[in-house]
């Protein structure tokens, strides 16, 4: 069987699985080579994700993290995922770093960094790979960041784990990097606590920290969610500089489809643990075909449109990711579930290609989501 | 830095200075407010069962019917350069430090506390490093074994440890290891100075009876804290870094769970410097406890006046030293 198997899957979720595998293994037989699956072919892209999946055993139940979901990747593009809170994008991440709570947490599938497999790793070798090879922007700088340690402290640690070099030239390596995220007086700032930066600096710190040891991977995990509005254009275009410099991969987390818009080449929409959508920029922008995507489409805030209506919102809550719904996860919340003749409560939709690289997981059929697609799109112009 | 610690020792020198007139006022301002008479007064400086004549002439040696900050002035003038007790008929001479003079037995008291400050420096020095090592490490275990068996049965004596007085743990020591089986036969001081083996021997028992209650409640914090601090965001980012996890326990994890304990020690420590006086009688080692024990007893005010300004003072430079250590372990407190 293709890809790893958690421990503890309940046997509806297994059932699923044997659906999902048989139609993979179809895929293949009808040559679509675009078509991430989880298979047995070597990685070709850089960093290449196969079925993953992170559940986490919890008191109430198995938290069912990330769920069965694959990308790819290469050196100079930028993949966005995007989802609301709690649908595992974070998580997602932090698997791809191997920094999931080993202690419980139970994950398989496969990660490929350069042809490596990160899940089958030994620690210690995961260990390595982070902050050198793959490395992480996160969120909240000011808690990111060590309050105690100075900025060029926490900055050389990293260069100077991964690294044979003396102290003081992993200070010069600090010094120089901050220059190059655009701290001003790099030379004295560098001996700043964080406490002294502003947020916008920590944030341009945290990503000094992050490009220490030129990473091929640099996730960035909403790195502009805590900080001013008028900061998080700079720091947006700082990461997109600094990938073209450095030819690094980037993984955009964000919740904000109008950061994807602007850095991602290709979107992956998350929905409790699992993709929704699956595409290039231009494809989830233009022709978007799952009605989740449509719902964050639909409610995001748009200058080029005079404000006749409310923002539209996507009515109720995520689901727990203990007890995710029956059949499509979404359908609760879905305004189209009615049309797919029960499909939607009782079978899990399949990611289904509806164009070149573009994936969809919903049972409405391709002529149908354009038909919507394009109903919704009138109205709203 | 440097402005920090300049800024904290002048912000000492006037504690001390508040510190003694607090003391001054417990001593002879309040009891002359709730209406006792300076002969009254008198009486309790001069021990037990004093002559009329003698407490007349203690009135006058204190100056009691003096206006109230002539005697501060007095008493801090003492501190410094010492005093004479003038009574008249009889002088006595109290060299500085003067930390008042013992009309009972005809001495100033600091020589007397002198030769007891080794003692209590010497226990609480002794069982601090043995209950900082002991609690912080087994706290930082238990954190990172949290509901193992190690964890829970660290825990449970560490409950206990906290439970259970030292009169207790101290005789039950004393039973075992002096008695039953003479480890440890005869708890006496013997200066380091003289033969270190002989005095770190004869105090280990009372080193880890005393180590033991504070252990116990040092290894609760610091798992506590330690717990909090493993889930921090910035521990997560070390981690991303690819950082050992024994460095992301002790560098990151350990440093920022520290800060709460250094301010509980230096509380901790700064108290059992005035004299740990428990143990000292369990042990009978004649340290700055026992001292204030048999003033007690003696009725000796004098003495229990100079006790408690040095344990006053121990405290304020105990919370001196840890102010700078956090400081130094905390940069935001330095700016």
């Amino acid at each position: 069987m293709a890809g790893g198997e958690g421990p503890a899957r309940d046997d509806r979720a297994d059932g699923r699985l044997t659906r999902l595998r048989a139609r993979d293994r179809g895929d293949r037989r009808s040559g679509e080579p675009e078509v991430p699956v989880p298979g047995q072919s070597p990685p070709t892209a850089m960093l290449d994700v196969r079925d993953l999946r992170i559940h986490f055993p919890t008191m109430d139940g198995l938290v069912k993290a990330v769920d069965g979901v694959s990308f790819t990747l290469d050196r100079g593009r930028t993949l966005g995922i995007v989802g609301e809170s709690g649908s595992g994008k974070s998580v997602t991440s932090l698997g791809i770093l191997g920094l999931y709570h080993s202690g419980n947490a139970q994950i398989s599938g496969k990660i490929y960094l350069d042809g490596e497999d990160v899940v089958a790793a030994p620690q210690a070798r995961v260990r390595e790979l982070r902050g050198s090879k793959m490395a992480m922007i996160f969120q909240d700088p000011l808690s990111s960041l060590h309050p105690y340690y100075t900025i060029g402290n926490q900055i050389a640690e990293a260069y100077l784990i991964h690294n044979k070099v003396s102290k003081k030239a992993a200070r010069a390596h600090a010094v120089e990097l901050l220059e190059r995220v655009g701290i001003p007086q790099a030379a004295s700032r560098v001996d700043d606590y964080p406490h002294q930066f502003s947020g916008g600096m920590r944030q341009r710190a945290m990503i000094a920290m992050a490009l220490s040891c030129d990473p091929e991977l640099l996730i960035a995990d909403e790195p502009t969610t805590a900080l001013d509005v008028t900061v998080q254009a700079q720091i947006l275009d700082l990461i997109s500089d600094l990938q073209q410099e450095y030819d690094s991969a980037v993984i955009m987390i964000t919740h904000d489809l109008g950061v994807v818009a602007e850095l991602a080449d290709d979107v992956l929409v998350m929905y409790a643990g699992r993709t929704a959508e699956y595409g290039s920029s231009e494809d989830i922008f233009a022709h978007p075909g799952h009605p989740y995507t449509w719902g964050l489409l639909g409610s995001m805030p748009r200058l080029d449109r005079t404000r006749l209506d409310r923002l539209l919102s996507i009515r109720g809550t995520p689901p727990s990711l203990i007890n995710v719904p029956e059949g499509c996860p979404f359908h609760p919340r879905c305004d189209y579930a009615a049309r797919t003749n029960g499909r939607s409560e009782n079978e899990v939709p399949a990611l289904r290609q509806v164009g070149p690289g573009h994936l969809v997981a919903c049972h409405l059929s391709t002529d149908e989501q354009r038909r919507i697609w394009a109903e919704r799109a009138k109205v709203a112009s | 830095m440097i402005t920090f610690i300049v800024r904290r020792l002048i912000a000492t020198v006037f504690l001390l200075v508040v510190v003694s007139a607090i003391t001054f006022a417990i001593f002879f301002l309040i009891p002359r407010l709730a209406g006792v008479t300076t002969y009254q007064l008198a009486t309790e400086y001069v021990g037990r069962n004093p002559t009329a004549t003698a407490i007349r002439q203690v009135e006058k040696q204190l100056g009691l019917d003096a206006p109230l900050y002539l005697q501060y002035g007095r008493f801090l003038k003492g501190l410094v350069v010492g005093a004479h007790y003038n009574s008249g008929t009889a002088t006595a001479y109290c060299p500085p430090p003067c930390f008042g003079y013992s009309f009972r037995s005809q001495t100033p008291v600091w020589p007397q506390m002198v030769s007891d400050i080794p003692v209590t420096l010497s226990l609480a020095i002794g069982a601090a490093v043995i209950w900082l090592i002991a609690g912080v490490s087994i706290g930082v275990l238990s954190a990172l074994k949290r509901g193992t068996l190690f964890d829970r049965f660290s825990m449970g004596v560490a409950l206990a440890g906290v439970s259970l007085p030292i009169f207790f743990t101290g005789l039950i020591a004393l039973e075992l290891f002096s008695y039953k089986w003479p480890i440890f036969p005869n708890v006496t001081f013997v200066p380091f100075t003289q033969n270190p083996f002989l005095w770190a021997k004869n105090l280990i028992l009372p080193w880890i009876v005393l180590a033991f209650l504070y252990a116990a409640l040092y290894a609760r914090l610091t798992r506590a804290g330690m717990l909090e601090t493993m889930s921090e965001d910035y521990i997560r980012t070390a981690r991303a870094k690819g950082l050992p996890e024994r460095m992301v326990i002790v560098k990151h994890g350990l440093r920022a769970a520290l800060t709460p304990i250094v301010t509980i020690f230096g509380m901790d420590l700064g108290l059992l410097l005035g004299g740990a006086i428990i143990t000292e009688v369990t042990f009978s080692l004649h340290g700055l406890g026992l001292f204030t024990v048999e003033a007690v007893q003696n009725q000796d005010l004098p003495e229990i006046l100079g006790v408690t300004l040095l344990a006053a003072f121990f405290i304020v430079i105990a919370n001196l030293f840890v102010d700078i250590l956090y400081a130094y372990i905390d940069p935001r407190v330095r700016h």
